[in-house]
């Protein structure tokens, strides 16, 4: 296990360093100089050229990189273009809000799509097992920012329950305030996210509900109920795990959206606006950071998933054939 | 798939199954006929303003008109046009790049495979709407960019069906008797790989098709997908958001269009998968 | 005294085809019958009727007795409770009828806990004792090891010694040799005879292999498209095998012994 959690932890910081070369030469593909974006339209060459000094894009791109990269393992992000601000605080600030949203939203989202997705398998000759997975196919098609559309004006504008948008200036400083703004957005990704997951369980729930090794456990004298928690809850879980990191981890990102429609100021926001603005060390920011995220959620789902699941572990040494 | 499915062949579930198929494409087949119509006649000139702003239902305009005066069943034509081309465009660029980076990643061996696999894992854990963003702030924000953008993002997913798939195949014994009989690889590819993965490839491309559909919406609803005049239903939608209490019409046609056609293409996808796939048609008593 | 009394009983599927038909047989204690027939022919399915495990959306109709508890129609609790005690069951595939992320011993623990109310120490040692009886080489090994760390044949046997572990009156072996290699086929056959004579279990086993259950069992009742199309005992239906199906069965089964016959040394 030892072994393998180095090997593990070895393979995280290689991907990391060809992620942020990745990230790198991404970025410099997009056109327009960012010196554009700190000068006045119609600045002078000069203005323009001092401009690319101050930020150091003019310098050969080898060495551009390896000073970002310098910066980095010192744990800066680099200062934004536009704002002149160190991008390490704000990509801080806008994490106040995308982590709790995107992790109120997924907690929220097991809780439903588990026993949801059970409940469909099982009971999937019922009406309300069929109406479940109905429920969870219209569910994968509906628009993240139409749904949110839909929740704002009924329970915002028509109900008047809960803010339309936006989040506090002065962020979790009157949490109750804080909450309430979320409460909106959680709910809008929580059943984008649970339609999707109530498919996957239902279809691990239907393997386990017609393995073999159910029936063995059955035929020998187990009540259904202890051998689905016996057996099935494990068996289950395992390819269930696998597709929560992936969901986890592009809700994290893929915020972007549900953050526009709510007007929130997360990182999915903070990156748009560094696109549109060419701003470079903002995006490169957001998206190690993000990248980092993946690659950690990766690492942990890899992790749980090894110590349920012995077929993936290396075989015992020996006995094995 | 599961036991229990092998275990019910009925003749109650085959009908079932072909009644998937049928809704899926009546739901998607109105869509594209209102594609295909707008390339002929449209109610409305996309700039015909005539209507009055955000007039309701009725008088001449069928869904009325959004907040410039312009007909909302013309725009809701034009969008159901760009949201067929979105997904066609972006599932045939994922299928030829995805199976192509597919086949070659599973014919890899040994530390390239182990590479080639990981890499796919993390471009995978990215949403597709944050690399077609990337994309899009690299080119322009036109439909083409959108489509090539979600293309590309959907080509990783398909890559990592097809591997898997391959391997799978690989590890069969017919394709090793067809390999020491002198059959070459390319050969045995198209002869025996590409046969046994088809049925499995369609249905994920059928629903790459929805999901393509649904992140152009995005793309367009964050202003990044085809520009003005050309009405997305995404960005239909973000238009109405602000009306959507006073002029409701606006805010739900282009979503209801939108998510039935996912729901159809989704429905294709499950009864294709039904039909199509061998282990699910196969018996066992 | 009859341990198994099964009288008119009948499978459908979901779409009302008839899976078995009308079938009726009788297993004494003690007393060992084979159910044989091709695959298709509904025998498997009988065994799973009996016990009430049917997949979802199979009915059955008639009447089957076990150890006096009728199972056809039976709650899911009456039937768990003679699940094991009664009957149990080892099925064709070792692979995938043991928990491929559970230890081997902890799943052999389940129904010895269940029966003998054992916990701890002592279970662990009734463990290895019913390791032991199957013949597994390293019972502390196997038991800590995983379905997928041992071989094809080691894991039938953890499969027959669950099933023992239940000690049941009636055995059902779903074709219990038939995915594992020739070799051991034998040696399990050899296992499960010599377990069973001493326990006095009554056994009914199901295979489409004549050889095999007549090197098992003292009766055999031959199925055809879920129909029984004859019974008797062993020497009787081989020797003079009066319906058409039976004497093609018997023939196939002397066409493979004859060829090795010609092949051996002697």
């Amino acid at each position: 296990m030892a072994r393998y959690l180095l090997r593990r932890l070895a393979f995280l910081a290689v991907s990391l360093a060809l992620a942020c070369v990745v990230l790198f030469v991404l970025l410099r593909m997009l056109p327009g100089d960012p010196a554009n974006a700190l000068t006045a339209v119609g600045a002078s060459p000069e203005q323009i050229a001092a401009a690319r000094r101050s930020i150091g894009s003019d310098r050969p791109l080898p060495e551009q990189f390896v000073h970002w990269f310098g910066q980095l393992a010192s744990g800066d992000l680099g200062t934004s273009f536009v704002s002149s601000l160190p991008v390490g605080p704000e990509v801080g600030a806008r994490l106040n809000v995308t982590v709790p949203l995107t992790l109120a939203a997924f907690v929220l989202a097991v809780l439903v799509a588990v026993p949801a997705g059970f409940t469909a398998a099982y009971k999937r000759h019922t009406w309300y097992g069929a109406l479940l997975s109905g429920v969870s196919q219209l569910g994968i098609a509906i628009p993240v920012f139409w749904l949110g559309m839909i929740l704002i004006a009924v329970f915002a504008l028509n109900a008047g329950w809960l803010p339309s948008g936006g989040f506090p200036q002065d962020g979790w400083a009157d949490p109750a305030e804080a909450f309430r703004a979320l409460v909106l957005p959680v709910v809008t990704i929580a059943l984008v996210m649970s339609a999707s997951l109530i498919r996957y369980v239902r279809s691990a729930t239907l393997d386990v509900l017609g393995s073999d090794y159910l029936r063995t456990a059955r035929a020998l004298g187990s009540s259904f109920g202890r051998a689905m928690w016996r057996h099935g809850l494990r068996n289950a879980s395992v390819p269930v795990i696998s597709i929560l990191g992936i969901e986890l981890a592009s809700t994290l990102l893929g915020a972007v959206v549900v953050e526009s429609v709510y007007a929130l100021p997360g990182l999915g926001s903070l990156l748009a606006t560094g696109i549109a603005q060419h701003d470079y060390p903002v995006i490169q920011g957001v998206l190690f950071v993000s990248t980092l995220a993946v690659l950690v959620i990766g690492f942990v789902a890899d992790l749980v998933q090894r110590i349920i699941d012995p077929r993936l572990r290396g075989r015992l040494s020996g006995g094995a054939r | 798939m599961t036991g229990t499915d092998l275990l019910t062949p009925t003749k109650g579930r085959r009908s079932r199954r072909s009644a998937t198929l049928v809704v899926g494409c009546v739901l998607a087949g109105v869509i594209a006929l209102l594609a295909v119509v707008s390339f002929f006649w449209l109610p409305y000139d996309a700039e015909d303003t005539s209507g009055g702003r955000l007039a309701g239902p009725g008088d001449g305009h069928l869904l009325g008109t959004d907040k410039l005066g312009r007909d909302l069943f013309t725009q809701v034509m034009t969008g159901s046009r760009i949201a067929v081309e979105a997904g066609a465009g972006s599932v045939f660029i994922a299928a030829v790049l995805g199976v192509t980076l597919g086949v070659l990643a599973a014919f890899a061996q040994g530390w390239l495979d182990d590479t080639l696999s990981a890499f796919l894992d993390i471009l995978i854990a990215f949403p597709t709407l944050l690399l077609a963003m990337l994309i899009v702030a690299a080119r322009s924000a036109t439909l083409g960019s959108a489509i090539l953008a979600i293309g590309l993002a959907q080509s990783a997913v398909v890559a990592r069906l097809v591997r898997i798939l391959v391997k799978r195949v690989l590890a069969q014994d017919y394709i090793t008797a067809a390999r020491t009989s002198g059959t070459s690889w390319p050969r045995s590819v198209l002869f025996h790989v590409l046969p046994n993965i088809w049925p499995t490839l369609v249905v994920n491309l059928a629903l790459q098709f929805g999901l393509a559909v649904l992140a152009e919406a995005g793309l367009s609803y964050l202003g990044l997908g085809a520009p003005p005049p050309n009405a997305s239903w995404g960005r239909m939608l973000q238009e109405a958001q602000a009306t959507f209490t006073t002029a409701p019409a606006g805010a739900l046609a282009p979503g209801i269009l939108l998510v039935l056609l996912v729901i159809g293409v989704n429905l294709i996808a499950d009864g294709l998968r039904d039909t199509l796939d061998p282990a699910t048609r196969r018996r066992r008593t | 005294m009859t341990l198994l009394d099964v009288r008119g009983l009948t499978v459908r599927a979901a779409d009302g085809r008839t899976l078995v038909d009308d079938l009726s047989f009788t297993v004494a204690g003690g007393e060992r019958l084979g159910l044989i027939g091709e695959s298709g022919s509904g025998k498997s399915l009988t065994t799973l009727a009996v016990l009430g495990l049917l997949p979802d959306g199979m009915t059955s109709t008639g009447s089957v007795e076990l150890a006096g508890t009728q199972t056809v129609g039976a709650t899911e609790k009456r039937l768990s409770a003679v699940r094991g005690r009664d009957a149990a069951v080892v099925f064709q595939e070792p692979l995938t009828a043991l928990d491929p992320l559970m230890r081997l011993g902890r799943q052999i623990a389940e129904p010895i806990a269940r029966r003998t109310g054992l916990r701890g120490k002592q279970l662990r040692g009734a463990v290895r004792d019913a390791l032991e009886k199957v013949r597994l080489p390293e019972p502390d090994r196997i038991s800590r090891a995983f379905a997928h760390e041992v071989s094809g044949g080691q894991r039938q046997r953890v499969a027959l010694a669950m099933a023992l572990a239940c000690e049941p009156k009636l055995l059902i072996a779903d074709e219990p040799t038939t995915a594992l290699d020739v070799s051991v086929q034998a040696e399990m056959l050899e296992l499960i005879d010599g377990l069973v004579q001493e326990r006095e279990m009554a056994v009914l086993f199901v295979s489409h292999d004549l050889a095999v259950v007549s090197r098992v069992t003292d009766r055999v009742l031959v199925m055809k498209d879920g129909r029984a199309v004859e019974q008797g005992a062993v020497h009787d239906i081989v020797r003079a095998p009066r319906e058409e199906y039976t004497r093609a069965l018997v023939a196939s089964a002397r066409q493979l012994e004859s060829a090795l016959d010609l092949r051996s040394p002697r």
